[in-house]
């Protein structure tokens, strides 16, 4: 099954909209609620990343028997150091995202935590592609 | 402790999910950033919050949280009702700070996540 989202950068109103239809998905296909909830928390935290940075952004999430990946592909100003991005506590968030209660540099290591494996790849002045792979029954379940 | 007890200690308005109200709740997590919510591991943690957005409930939903009490008087959206609504969350609306809204809490016996 493969799905596609459109994301708006700036867009706070409907952050969120693609993890929550994805979280759906997950149900249905009867996936562990543990798994579920690490795959929508790191999706929701790319989500507003785009929402935050980005102009625009498109999510791709391509669902097998054994496995979901989710990649957002946006367009934007792109993460100079994604080592440092990696940082919990590193943000370059403005006093808008703050605001929406985000912005503390918790976003991209938080997704680390929860995805099982989690790609990361930037070009400055383009934009940044984020990939999640979750599998659906994870013998190391985080 | 059932969400009918924190409503009523708590002096609180249960805006949606009254049909819930027996529900139980042992632990809850105070928080404005969303950030720090999203990183629970726990199940069935009360929120407590003076952020009233639309990210608050997108965060309760991706977080599994059924439950949120909105402090500092501060109030929910239409919009956000409906989104509380379509997530099975329940929400209520709180006169009290978050400091005292914790503090009564605690007293009553709910615990901290950590």
């Amino acid at each position: 099954m493969h799905f596609e989202y459109q994301i708006e950068g700036g867009n706070f109103t409907r952050a969120g909209f693609a993890s929550s239809e994805i979280k759906k998905k997950l149900k249905q296909l009867n996936v562990d609620l543990g798994i579920v909830k690490r795959t929508v928390v790191a999706t929701y935290e790319a989500e507003v990343n785009v929402v935050a940075h980005a102009y625009s952004g498109t999510i791709y999430v391509d669902f097998d028997e054994e496995k979901v990946v989710i990649r957002l592909v946006d367009e934007g100003p792109g993460i100079p150091d994604i080592e440092q991005a990696m940082k919990e506590g590193f943000s370059t968030a403005s006093s808008t995202v703050r605001e929406m209660g985000f912005g503390a540099g918790m976003g991209l290591p938080n997704m680390k935590k929860n995805a099982d494996d989690l790609q990361v790849s930037s070009e400055v002045g383009k934009g940044t592609t984020v990939q999640i792979t979750m599998h659906y029954q994870n013998p190391n379940n985080k | 402790m059932t969400v009918e007890q924190i409503a009523k200690l708590l002096d609180a308005r249960i805006i949606c999910g009254e049909e819930r109200a027996d529900h139980e709740i042992d632990i809850a997590f105070a928080s404005d950033l969303m950030s720090d919510v999203l990183t629970l591991k726990e199940d069935n943690v009360l929120l407590i919050t003076g952020l009233a957005n639309m990210q608050t409930l997108r965060t309760a939903e991706m977080s599994d949280i059924q439950c949120i009490i909105f402090a500092r008087n501060k109030q929910i959206s239409e919009e956000m009702k409906e989104l509380a609504l379509e997530n099975d969350i329940t929400v209520l609306e709180c006169r009290y700070s978050v400091f005292r809204t914790c503090g009564i809490l605690y007293q009553a016996g709910i615990s901290p996540v950590f």
